[in-house]
């Protein structure tokens, strides 16, 4: 039994194969560019003017700007494009499941691993761009030296937490299904797809609010304490 | 019992393990996560103006205890479909 779309191998060159998660990755991304061109062609403004389609997209841009401001309390602008693709590449690889023929790309663990790899490289540079070299690196022997080691571990422990979640998650519903659908009729199969629908996009929220959270804490490690004090003196203004 | 090979036995204990791994593994965050949801949605009630900060740190909250199933559910995958000692054995036994 495959547990993981890697076994299914298309075309194989030498050293290359072209397997499933390949495949359906690359169907991800032409679904996503296809869909960004099409629904971006017309742009208008004003109320009467403005398509479906642009207010759907308008919606989820807007749902995950707020999202992310809420998450990282602060200007949403400059994690937009990267956790809005994340979330993106994941809902829609995980909402092409129900299709039948398709997997999802992310019940590979090779995927998943370099999704986390891309968060893995974002929390510094953000960190970097936010801190600058020295107040971000300071932050690896907080509160001594000696925690060296363990602040790398947890660095890269967290990264391969985020891979192994993502990819546990989506194969168990993959798999969940498949068992169903040998050993019970139709019916129940479809519920429980459903059901990995709900799961697939949540998924892909929590992928990329945790993403989100692991590249703030990277980016506010110094500016705890004076983030505290601005909170108490905003709430006595308010107050 | 007496037919079970050095293979049959890696085989039972496997599947043995996968099975318990994967039930202790599944109560402790069961336990958790109705905890934390209980807790959650008593929050929600006396405040329901938090509603979206709540749900959001419900989200990840529940994602992170879910994930100590996760790894559970892969290790007990991993002894079921992908176990090590059985292709280590049947490598021995075949080249032996």
């Amino acid at each position: 039994m495959e547990i993981t779309p890697d076994h299914i191998i298309y075309w194989q060159s030498g050293f290359f194969k072209l397997n499933a998660t390949l495949v359906f990755s690359w169907v991800t991304m032409l679904v996503l560019v296809f869909m960004a061109g099409w629904v971006t062609r017309h742009l208008a403004v004003g109320p009467d003017r403005i398509s479906r389609w642009q207010h759907g997209v308008e919606i989820i841009v807007t749902a995950m700007r707020d999202q992310i401001g809420d998450a990282s309390r602060q200007d949403a602008r400059p994690f937009l494009p990267f956790i809005g693709t994340l979330f993106l590449f994941i809902a829609t690889a995980n909402i092409i499941e129900i299709i039948p023929g398709l997997m999802s790309p992310a019940a590979s663990l090779s995927t998943t691993l370099a999704l986390a790899l891309c968060v893995f490289i974002a929390v510094p540079l953000f960190g970097i761009q936010s801190l600058g070299w020295g107040r971000y690196l300071q932050h690896y022997i907080e509160p001594t030296p000696v925690m060296l080691p363990f602040n790398l571990i947890s660095e890269l422990s967290r990264t391969i937490a985020l891979a192994i979640r993502l990819f546990g998650n989506v194969m168990s519903t993959s798999l969940l299904v498949a068992i169903l659908l040998s050993i019970v009729p139709l019916f129940f199969p479809v519920v429980m797809q459903a059901f990995g629908l709900l799961v697939g996009v949540i998924q892909a929220y929590v992928f990329a609010i945790l993403a989100m959270v692991y590249i703030a804490s990277g980016m506010r490690r110094q500016q705890a304490k004076t983030d505290a004090a601005d909170a108490t003196v905003a709430s006595e203004g308010q107050a | 019992m007496e037919n079970l090979t050095e293979l049959g036995w890696i085989g039972v204990i496997s599947i043995m393990t996968a099975g318990l791994t994967i039930s202790i593994g599944a109560i402790a965050p069961a336990i958790g996560e109705g905890l934390a949801l209980a807790r959650a949605l008593g929050a929600l009630a006396q405040q329901p103006d938090e509603a979206n900060t709540i749900t959001r740190t419900l989200f990840v909250g529940l994602a992170l205890v879910e994930s100590t199933a996760i790894y559970c559910f892969v290790v007990s995958m991993i002894l079921i479909f992908a176990n090590p000692f059985w292709n280590y054995f049947i490598e021995q036994a075949g080249g032996g």
